[in-house]
Parts: C-alpha cells; sequence; structure tokens
C-alpha cells in the first residue's frame, strides 16, 4: 500500500463546497458574538459613565469571565443550554466584554473636557453631543477594542468544535487530527489565520474611512 | 442548587480522584505540562527579549514577528504540530504536540513585555551606571532587569494563565490535562463530570493569574524603591509617589 500524500490539493478541491460552508458558519458565529458584545458593552459603557464608581465591578466581572478557559466556559453552559449555538454564543460574547468595555470607555475618556464644554455652550444636548462629538473622536480606540476582540473571537470559535459546532474548528478537529488527516488541518489553520488577517486588515480601513483626520496618528493599539 | 451540590461532591469524593483516569492524574498532567511550556517559554523568550530590548537590535522583526505568532489560535498550534510530529513517530506524539503548541504561545507575551520593560527603563540610569564603570552585562543584570521586572513579569503572567487555559485543548490530541475528564463528560452527557472538571480547570487559572499577580506587585514594590532614589529625568519634573499595584 502506498502511503498517501501528506498534503492532498485533490481534497480541498473535492470539498470545496463543504469547506466554504464551514467558512461561512464560522463568520455567522464571529459576526453574532462581536456584534452582541458590542451592543452589551455599548450599554455598560454609557451606565459606567453615568455612574463611574461601577467601573471596577463591571470590569472585575468581566476579566473574571475572561480568564475562564474557553473548554471550560463552553461545558459549564452545556448542562444548561445543550450542545447548542446559544451555548458558544453566550460564551464568546462574554468573551468579547472585557476587551470592548475597556476600550469604549477608553475611547470616551480620551475626549477632552474643553471639547465638552465647547460642545455643551453650542447648545447641544448630552445626546447629541455623546453621538456627534464624543463618540467619533473615541472611534479609534472603539475600533481597536472591536479588532482584539474580532480576532480573539475567530480563534474561539475553532474550539466550538468539541461542542459539536465549529466552523474552521471542524476541519481541523472532526475531519483532521481526529483522522490523521494533515490537509484537513492545515486547511482549518490557514483559513482561519485569513480570516482573522482580512477581518482585523478590514476593520482598521473602515476606521481610517471613518476617521479621517486621524489618519497621521491613530493605527494600530 | 441540587446539581451543584452534586458537583462538588463529586469534585471532594476521594473517587473521583484516583485510578489511572481519575482527576489526580489529570491535573498532575495539566500542572506538567503547563508548567514545562512556561520553561521552555521564558527560556527562549527572555534571553531574545533582554537582547532587543538592551540593544534595539532587530527589535521590530521579532516583535513583528511575535504579533503575528499571536493571530494563530491555540488549536491552530496543536493542528500545525501534531501531523509533524506524528512524522517523526515519537511514542507520545500528544504530549509533545502540546508542549511545543502551547510553548510558542507562551512565548509572545513575555517577548514583547521584556522588550517594553527594558526600553522603558531611564536612560539617564543606564548612563549612569556606564558612567560608573560598569561593563554591559552589569547594566543589564543591575540596572535594566531590576527596573524593568515589573513588565517583563507581567508577560510571564499573562502567558502563564493563557498556558493553564489553553491546556486543556491537549486532549484533542490524545495528550491529557483535565479536557480529559470534560469532554468525556461532554460526550457521555455527564453533566455533573464536565462540570466538576471546568470548575477546577477555571480555579488553576485563576489560582496561576492571582499567584503571578501577587509576585508582580511585589517586584513593582522592589522596582519603584530602587528607582525612588534616581535624579528628576527632567528639570522641573514633579516627583512622582510610588505608583500603587499595576
Amino acid at each position: 500500500m502506498r502511503e498517501q500524500p501528506f498534503f492532498r490539493v485533490d481534497w480541498i478541491v473535492d470539498n470545496a463546497d463543504a469547506i466554504a460552508g464551514r467558512v461561512w458558519e464560522h463568520v455567522q458565529m464571529t459576526v453574532i458574538a462581536v456584534v452582541l458584545g458590542f451592543v452589551i458593552a455599548i450599554a455598560l459603557a454609557l451606565l459606567i459613565r453615568r455612574v463611574p464608581r461601577l467601573y471596577g465591578p463591571i470590569i472585575g466581572v468581566t476579566g473574571t469571565m475572561f480568564a475562564i478557559p474557553s473548554l471550560a466556559l463552553f461545558a459549564i453552559l452545556v448542562p444548561f443550554t445543550g450542545l447548542s449555538v446559544l451555548t458558544a454564543e453566550i460564551a464568546l460574547v462574554s468573551y468579547t466584554l472585557l476587551i470592548l468595555v475597556r476600550n469604549i470607555v477608553a475611547g470616551l475618556e480620551s475626549v477632552g473636557p474643553d471639547v465638552v464644554e465647547a460642545a455643551t455652550a453650542m447648545g447641544l444636548t448630552s445626546r447629541q453631543r455623546l453621538l456627534q462629538v464624543e463618540l467619533p473622536i473615541a472611534l479609534p480606540v472603539v475600533i481597536a477594542g472591536i479588532r482584539i476582540a474580532t480576532v480573539t473571537t475567530v480563534g474561539l470559535v475553532t474550539v466550538t468544535a468539541l461542542i459539536g459546532l465549529g466552523g474552521l474548528g471542524y476541519l481541523i478537529i472532526n475531519t483532521g487530527i481526529n483522522r490523521f488527516f494533515p490537509t484537513s488541518i492545515y486547511t482549518g489553520v490557514v483559513l482561519s489565520v485569513l480570516l482573522a488577517a482580512l477581518a482585523d486588515i478590514s476593520l482598521l480601513l473602515l476606521q481610517r474611512a471613518l476617521t479621517p483626520w486621524s489618519r497621521s496618528r491613530a493605527g494600530g493599539v | 442548587m441540587e446539581f451543584i451540590g452534586r458537583v462538588l461532591a463529586w469534585i471532594v469524593d476521594p473517587a473521583s480522584w484516583t485510578g489511572s483516569d481519575g482527576l489526580g492524574i489529570h491535573v498532575w498532567e495539566q500542572l506538567v505540562l503547563s508548567f514545562l511550556a512556561l520553561v521552555v517559554a521564558i527560556a527562549i523568550a527572555l534571553p531574545l527579549g533582554l537582547r532587543i530590548g538592551h540593544t534595539g537590535r532587530g527589535a521590530n522583526a521579532v516583535i513583528w514577528t511575535a504579533n503575528i505568532g499571536r493571530a494563530v489560535p491555540s488549536l491552530g498550534w496543536i493542528g500545525i504540530f501534531f501531523p509533524i510530529v506524528l512524522l517523526l513517530r515519537t511514542g507520545s506524539g500528544g504530549f509533545w504536540t502540546s508542549l511545543i503548541a502551547f510553548a510558542l504561545l507562551a512565548i509572545p507575551p513575555i517577548v514583547t513585555n521584556t522588550y517594553t520593560g527594558m526600553r522603558e527603563v531611564d536612560r539617564d540610569l543606564i548612563e549612569a551606571g556606564r558612567g560608573m564603570g560598569m561593563r554591559e552585562r552589569d547594566v543589564v543584570t543591575r540596572v535594566e532587569i531590576p527596573l524593568a521586572l515589573p513588565v517583563i513579569l507581567a508577560g510571564v503572567r499573562t502567558s502563564a494563565a493563557q498556558t493553564m487555559a489553553t491546556a486543556t485543548l491537549a486532549v484533542v490530541v490524545a495528550g491529557g490535562t483535565l479536557g480529559v475528564p470534560i469532554l468525556q463528560g461532554i460526550r457521555g452527557g455527564d453533566d455533573v463530570k464536565l462540570v466538576g472538571a471546568a470548575l477546577l480547570v477555571t480555579l488553576l487559572t485563576l489560582a496561576t493569574e492571582f499567584g503571578f499577580g501577587a509576585l508582580q506587585r511585589a517586584a513593582t514594590r522592589r522596582s519603584n524603591a530602587a528607582a525612588g532614589h534616581r535624579p528628576f529625568k527632567n528639570a522641573g519634573e514633579v516627583p512622582l509617589p510610588p505608583a500603587g499595584p499595576m
């Protein structure tokens, strides 16, 4: 019997549709987690803006969640929400919170008091000031947080293969490692790294487009 | 509530800990794997970070590589090395794959923090050391490292906690650790087992985080005490009180 080659391009060609399906699954799980995480983080950050002494407890709780190993968090949720997308998303969202809350708060705090004063003097209400002045100024730091959260989430989604989901993690573990099939493993790894890089660069370009005035300074954190 | 009671009862039951597939052996595997990965990572990352931090040469290339390395997820590193280790046909492929993967995962935080810590040391203090006739080696070991230690240890702390947390993934390549009972619980529908093991991993990770945190704070106090004697960097600069825990 001849040993099969280490890397089989024909397998990738034959399974292009299935691989594309896993990529799409991966993108969906990542986007849902980051969007939900962002909505919750914005709410928490606005709460902190109103009641600053909540910053410590909120960062403490989200920081502890961040320290829980991913496989452990998925496992702890399984008895309650089963081997489901819900289980995966609860864990993935809670991992984004620390990074997002910290960056949104830091972004809002970077707005100078003189700017806030000027906006108030021009007759802007608190809501107008937030939407038209403070958030745009905070945007580079906020998007820097979204970039880190997204790259982290892309990596964590692969682990959900262990609870029967996984997107590209399915290619790494189920059809890859479990069947000693390197082609599938490397396809999964390379695509997940590319996905993370692509998301990171797109968000950076989005930030540059949205904040043309900060082009010379901001960029990445 | 009743469920949590059963989980706790399972954790404290000596029968859960004994045997060739008990918690005892898996906790041990988890500790050994994490410890060795951290040691290997420190052995590579620390000299590298110190060198680029002291000389500044090659720093961009190293930091750039470290950042790229961070984009590869933990499972990715395991996947990358699993076939290679198998090709080399070593006995315990799962262990070696995991050790290499987790060591690589632990290197970037230590390299970047060591470099940053070294760069942040007041240039005047380094010049003063040279002026006192210190050799380059002494400048590194007696001036730069003591002052950079809190930042270096912060990197070690990040790596240690991250390694302890990710070590469970060794289970996918039969590398043992507490990932074993977690996965057995998931596959066999044994909620008590999977939650119990997950709680243990979480406790180990938090303990690592806080343990290294205490170490880091102790180093910060020492570093601040040492730097407290330094002359003002710029004329007119207000001396700051020692910083609190980082």
